[in-house]
């Protein structure tokens, strides 16, 4: 007798846990000959909030852990996504991809999780300055998090385009909550189980499944989000999140005619600014003496 | 524990001794009976046809008559800013760019007395704060902007910045001509055209520099300045033809402003709110942190949005950091804002005077102890006693929301961590103050503090070069300094 295949569950990730959507409601996307890929959580309002409720609680520690070490976890991230490619290969396979743009585009994820582990500990060196005040003070400016992201990811990729999006929110210290491709959602799955196994603290990073249309609006309105990325070109879900967004003054981030696969243009540090404040600090400075600094 | 401190604070009496009156001279502020709108390089009459008084908060006296814009105003002035952008200002060699901005510095900084005397009759603030410190800040902020025009490349590594096209910007009544500044340098020196509106109650020294900026030469159209209240600053925020919105006010009017302009791609930079905390730790040199409390909160009458309008004080140190406070406030002189002794002038207008008055009330009701300063208040213009509030429940609303006067909620704290998440428990993010001689702790505080500008052993400093700008509902963007650029660029 064969073997029979053990099947997947496709699960959403809140808090470093996996569990099913509250709601206990499924959708069942489809590849582009009809078939099923599976069950997927059609994740609810109240999932977000629980993810949101992660998120917060998270971002103290993650933001204060040191820049080398978000750099650690990041690299850590491509390490894992590298040993599991053939199974991310299959995945968008199965989501209707062709072998070579399977392969391009897992190769892609994994470079672009080491370009951002790069910049970790570089971007604010790169960001900041020292400003030259009139009076006797030392002045300094810094980038640091803005807080909690909500991500709506694109939606045309499985893996490349969530990754895009989630590496440089993180790698800056925020934490984010992540709506996943609507129509090839599996490959966010089994992201979650990467980043899971790569030492990132649960509720960091938070990745549901199910349908913008109907999430898009909590995404936006939620006053304990700090910001909101949407990649899409849709005008009236740009409106919508903008409007909703002013409630609590979020930062609208959108992220609409960007080409993932581009090396140039899909990835930059300026991706990393603009989910961050700049904080500026003032000090005086003693100007008791007269001695100069001749030598 | 520190040791108890004696209070060592000298009390001058001012009954028996008193500061002669040092008044500025009016005569030196050249106001004409009316203003039209600076509309391309002209002063226009307005096409409403109506026009409104400013008067000086310090004695209701009447100033000047300016222009009320409409729509149809509003639509003139972004036109002729859209044809100076398209074919003039973004064609020509940013250096000439540069030269016209150093020009405009230079020009605030020679008629910076009749600026400061214009500042002080329009808006009520003491005139050694408009000679001092909002006149000159503003003409450095030209002569510092004026430097990047020609320099952008190098602000923003592998981009080649472009400029946004026309800036609508909407300013507040509590830095006129500061703000302008704030707004229109960046805009210039990035190669944006502009149409700026100053606040209704402090019209004025805006259009004095519009009379500057049309002596320095300018290209007509490139700054349009147009008078009007909330109805012309709505025309600016929904005029179709405008790519960039620069606001300066309320959390409340910046949240509708975000909201208008949604169905578009108006690029936007808020700069709202604040309920700052200034913290002071046992080992703070208490002296100079009491003298920072009070210029924290009674600078410009408390209407400043950056204003450490909350004050934490550690347990051990309460007492006398309240007795050295209470002191101190009986020593300012409140009243009469020419007068070049007055620490605390006219509050801005009467509406905002009610709003102060409201707020006292709410404290007074919600259960907090009062104290005012026992100054006599004159008997005309609009003034306020400087106000502190003990017993401040956090939850209070004179701990959570924006007074914009001066009043002062105190609060107490034990440890390091309370004050942290006292301090950040609240909407606003704009600044914040700690007062304390150990710099690790300084460092702790200043990391963990969520605003944008962080005052350690000093309050409301400010500098061209110092990027400003707030966390969370206290808006987004940054004006001032390198960072200040990218708001009027496509980065």
């Amino acid at each position: 007798m064969t073997r029979i295949e053990v099947l997947k569950t496709y699960k959403i990730y809140i808090g470093g846990q996996f569990p099913r959507t509250e709601s206990g409601r499924y959708y069942s996307p489809k590849n582009k000959n009809g078939q099923s890929l599976a069950n997927v959580c059609l994740s609810s309002r109240k999932d977000f909030r629980d993810a949101v409720v992660a998120a917060r609680g998270a971002f103290g520690g993650w933001s204060a852990k040191s820049a080398f070490n978000r750099s650690q976890i990041l690299y850590r991230i491509a390490e894992m996504l590298e040993g599991r490619r053939a199974q991310f290969v299959d995945e968008l396979i199965k989501q209707s991809s062709s072998a070579k743009d399977a392969e391009n585009e897992i190769n892609l994820s994994i470079d672009r999780l080491i370009y951002y582990a790069g910049w970790c500990d570089k971007f604010q060196q790169v960001f900041s300055s020292v400003n030259p005040v009139a009076s006797s003070h030392f002045n300094f400016s810094v980038p640091e998090p803005t807080g909690i992201v909500a991500i709506i990811a694109p939606q045309n990729t499985s893996l490349l385009g969530l990754v895009s999006v989630i590496a440089p929110t993180i790698a800056g210290g925020n934490t984010c909550v992540v709506l996943a491709s609507e129509n090839k959602p599996l490959c966010s799955v089994t992201f979650s189980e990467v980043i899971n196994s790569s030492d990132v603290p649960g509720g960091v990073i938070n990745v549901l499944t199910g349908k913008s249309s109907e999430l898009i609006k909590y995404f936006a309105d939620h006053m304990d989000v700090n910001a909101v990325v949407y990649c899409e070109k849709d005008k009236e879900s740009q409106q919508l999140i903008k409007e909703k967004a002013a409630l609590n003054v979020k930062r609208v981030l959108l992220y609409n005619s960007i080409n993932w696969e581009d090396e140039e243009k899909g990835q930059s540090p300026y991706f990393i600014i603009d989910t961050q404040e700049i904080k500026t600090t003032w000090h005086p400075i003693e100007t008791v003496g007269s001695a100069k600094a001749g030598y | 524990m520190a040791k108890a401190r004696k209070n060592n604070t000298v009390k001058l009496t001012f009954d028996t001794l008193q500061y002669a009156p040092a008044p500025e001279s009016k005569s030196i502020a050249k106001i004409d009976a009316q203003y039209d709108l600076f509309i391309n390089g002209k002063f226009e009459k307005p096409l409403s046809k109506k026009y409104f008084d400013t008067i000086n908060p310090a004695t209701e006296e009447k100033l000047s008559s300016v222009a009320d814009a409409n729509v149809a105003d509003v639509d003139k002035a972004v036109q002729a800013a859209r044809v100076a952008h398209d074919k003039i200002w973004s064609k020509m060699p940013a250096k000439e760019r540069g030269k016209y901005i150093y020009r405009i510095a230079r020009m605030i900084q020679e008629r910076a007395r009749e600026f400061s005397v214009i500042e002080t009759l329009d808006g009520g603030k003491p005139i050694r704060e408009s000679r001092d410190i909002d006149i000159p800040l503003a003409a450095n902020h030209f002569f510092y902007y004026a430097g990047w025009a020609d320099k952008l490349q190098y602000a923003f590594p592998n981009i080649n910045p472009k400029p946004l096209g026309v800036a609508g910007q909407i300013i507040p009544w509590n830095f006129p001509l500061l703000m302008a500044a704030w707004k229109i340098a960046p805009a210039l020196a990035t190669g944006n055209t502009v149409v700026l509106k100053p606040a209704e109650t402090t019209p004025l020294t805006a259009l004095k520099l519009a009379e500057i900026i049309q002596e320095s030469d300018l290209p007509p159209g490139v700054v349009n300045i147009i008078t009007g209240a909330a109805a012309t600053g709505a025309a600016i925020v929904n005029h179709a033809d405008i790519n960039k919105i620069a606001f300066t006010g309320s959390t409340e009017v910046g949240k509708i402003i975000q909201r208008a302009v949604a169905g578009t791609d108006k690029k936007l930079t808020l700069e709202l709110g604040g309920k700052a905390a200034n913290i002071i730790f046992e080992d703070a040199a208490i002296d100079q942190a009491v003298e920072g409390v009070i210029n924290g909160i009674f600078f410009n009458q408390g209407h400043v949005c950056c204003a450490g309008s909350r004050l934490f004080v550690q347990e051990s140190v309460y007492k006398i950091v309240m007795q050295k406070l209470k002191d101190r406030i009986a020593t300012l002189i409140v009243g009469d804002p020419m007068d070049k002794n007055t620490d605390v002038g006219a509050i801005n207008s009467k509406q905002q005077l009610e709003t102060i008055h409201k707020y006292i009330n709410i404290g007074k009701k919600e259960g907090a102890d009062i104290f005012e300063s026992n100054c006599i208040l004159p008997k005309k213009g609009f003034f306020c006693k400087p106000t502190l509030f003990t017993n401040v429940a956090q939850s209070s609303r004179i701990a959570q929301e924006e007074i914009f006067g001066p009043v002062l909620a105190i609060q107490t704290f034990i440890t390091e961590d309370e004050v942290i998440e006292k301090a950040n428990n609240t909407p606003f993010g704009l600044s914040a103050g700690v007062w304390t001689d150990k710099g690790s702790k300084v460092f702790n505080l200043t990391s963990k503090l969520r605003a944008g500008v962080i005052w350690a052993n000093t309050y409301n400093k400010f500098d061209p070069t110092s990027p400003f700008g707030g966390y969370k509902e206290s808006g987004f963007g940054r004006e001032g300094g390198l960072h200040g650029l990218s708001a009027y660029l496509n980065v």
